[in-house]
């Protein structure tokens, strides 16, 4: 596998504090990639850094060996580096079917103008998006509550249309922050499977998580934090058996680390 | 199609109020000061639509005084010195209220909530002391004796006619100022009901969520406040060439405050709500003009408990939700 997405020597520093120290890996086209570590590892800052919503200190991400890092986030998510987020951020006023339809805006050919006008274009891209739309919930069996209102809907639902809206953007690279976060054991599962199936249509996926059952489930590969450096990186059983790990887990070790 | 089919005869039905059954019941009960009132009602309405767009992209605007102030000056001295015609200083007004905004907006949009505020309140005043200190303004003493609107003529044939010959100018402003009041609202109701609204809603409710679909956030904040600011430009223009004149405080603080509240009233969710809340607004002041020293108390009293009683605005008696999509 070819890689697509290379975090090379990234460093974030607060002031004194250095919240993300020269991490270096690269993410293969096509693989699910996890970034776990205990709390303040620094993993959603290096999250932000990737999605460029923070410049780093020093130290780049490059994607296909081009340099994204510094540019801003609606031009790094036109590349195909889109995130979505660790609470449930979604447009709350809006219907859900609304939600997903608007997420196709990357994809427009119209331009500005051309959708006040009503050209031809942007009459192709509104049919387009609402099919795509459509596709895209039933997809994550979102389609029986599309026209409810965003607000109103339950957690699990949520996190799902956050995904939907990732999805949406029809991104090269999804960023998915603690998808699993609140999760009982039942909805966990069926998260793990629509993850699956989100890289089964061709969606490289890197996710920051705390669950490490479903991490070890789900992941290629794991990058492990801790204090801002990494520590570890390798295929879950490489991970589960590394001591510098079970070290930074210590004293919850063996149930944290899902073994 | 329905709502499209009832939507078109209320605007149907708001143009025959408008333009007949207002000008006849003006005729038969001799009242035609009302036409100023109306006129008033119209150009406050438009500055209004403007500080609705940006709150639309969420940003509270209470410097919409500043943006009719500088409209007013550019026309009045485009007009005066330059010898411009009225007709063209109004869209030169907007045109560069909307450049100065973005120069202004580039900085201060970056700002939310209570402190983007703060900041257009204080550009109220700006304005005002700028208007005082700058010589082109002529201070203090403003700039008067404004000559009315010249005729439009187009291929030698008269579209409107010289305001200085009417028998009845105020009739005339009125019709204008209604033209041009639904021709803005038009423009507004096309632009929130396209894709550009629905990215401005997006806007509204999570930039960060919208910049992360690829959103270009900075850019349409831009546009919405310029437009914004274009509005009230040709809102102030218009009320100075009716006014005849313009002084540094024609458009204060307290304007800028009225402009947001007619928003509030009508209702946010509403494309039309500026118009609904500039008209009770501005007849609702003068009409507790009677209660003489009570007059403000009495307003603001009222003013909280509609607040309070109907936090959506007075559209949404008439409209249980706005629409979905």
């Amino acid at each position: 596998m070819a890689e697509l997405l290379e975090v090379k020597s990234l460093t974030k520093r607060f002031g004194g504090l250095v919240a993300v120290n020269g991490i270096s890996f690269f993410v293969r086209e096509g693989e699910i990639l996890s970034v776990i570590g205990p709390n303040g590892a620094g993993k959603s800052t290096l999250f932000k850094l990737i999605a460029s919503f923070m410049r780093p200190s020093d130290g780049e991400v490059l994607l296909r060996g081009a340099r994204i890092s510094g540019l801003a986030p609606h031009i790094v998510a036109r590349a195909g580096v889109v995130r979505t987020f660790q609470e449930t951020t979604i447009f709350k006023g809006m219907s859900v079917r609304d939600n997903v339809i608007i997420a196709h805006h990357l994809r427009s050919r119209a331009s500005l103008l051309g959708f006040y006008a009503g050209s031809k274009s942007a009459r192709a891209d509104e049919s387009d998006f609402a099919r795509s739309a459509d596709e895209i919930l039933d997809f994550l069996g979102l389609g029986a509550i599309a026209s409810q209102l965003a607000s109103t809907l339950p957690q699990g639902h949520l996190r799902a249309l956050g995904i939907a809206i990732g999805l949406a953007t029809n991104p090269t690279i999804l960023l998915l922050d603690e998808p699993f976060a609140g999760m009982n054991h039942d909805e966990t599962r069926r998260a793990v499977q629509l993850v699956r199936a989100v890289r089964e249509r061709g969606v490289t996926i890197l996710l920051v998580e705390h669950d490490m059952p479903a991490v070890m489930k789900i992941s290629d590969r794991i990058v492990v934090l801790n204090f801002g450096e990494k520590i570890a990186e390798g295929t879950p059983s490489e991970i589960q058996e590394n001591p510098r790990v079970i070290e930074a887990y210590l004293g919850s070790a063996d149930e944290s680390i899902g073994m | 199609m329905s709502s499209t089919a009832s939507k078109l005869s209320a605007l149907a039905l708001f143009l025959v109020v408008a333009f007949l059954l207002v000008p006849w019941l003006i005729a038969v009960s001799g009242r035609s000061d009302l036409y100023y009132t109306l006129t008033s009602v119209a150009l406050l309405s438009i500055a209004s639509a403007g500080v609705w767009l940006t709150f639309f992209i969420g940003r509270i605007n209470i410097g919409q005084g500043a943006y009719a102030l500088l409209g007013g000056y550019v026309s009045a001295i485009l007009v005066t010195v330059g010898g411009v015609s009225f007709w063209l200083s109004l869209p030169l007004a907007g045109l560069l209220c909307a450049g100065l905004s973005i120069l202004i907006g580039l900085p201060i949009l970056r700002l939310r909530g209570v402190y983007f505020a703060m900041v257009t309140l204080v550009l109220t005043e700006v304005a005002r002391l700028a208007a005082l200190a700058v010589p082109l303004t002529n201070g203090a003493r403003g700039i008067t004796d404004i000559p009315p609107p010249g005729p439009i003529r187009l291929f030698g044939v008269t579209l409107l006619p010289d305001f200085a010959t009417l028998a009845n100018p105020r009739q005339a402003f009125y019709f204008v100022a209604v033209t041009l009041m639904v021709l803005v609202f038009a423009g507004v109701y096309r632009l929130v009901h396209s894709r550009i609204g629905q990215l401005c809603l997006s806007l509204q409710q999570n930039e960060e969520l919208a910049s992360s679909i690829g959103v270009n956030i900075a850019e349409l904040r831009i546009i919405a406040y310029a437009i914004s600011s274009f509005l009230g430009g040709i809102g102030g223009a218009m009320f100075v060439a009716i006014a005849q004149s313009i002084y540094p405080s024609s458009f204060a603080v307290t304007d800028s405050v009225n402009f947001m509240l007619n928003c509030f009233l009508g209702g946010l969710g509403y494309v039309v709500g500026p118009v609904v809340g500039t008209f009770v607004l501005y007849f609702g002041w003068d009409f507790l003009f009677r209660t003489g020293a009570f007059q403000l108390l009495i307003y603001s009293m009222v003013l909280i408990a509609l607040m309070v009683a109907l936090p959506n605005g007075i559209l949404s008696l008439f409209a249980p939700r706005r629409k979905e999509s």
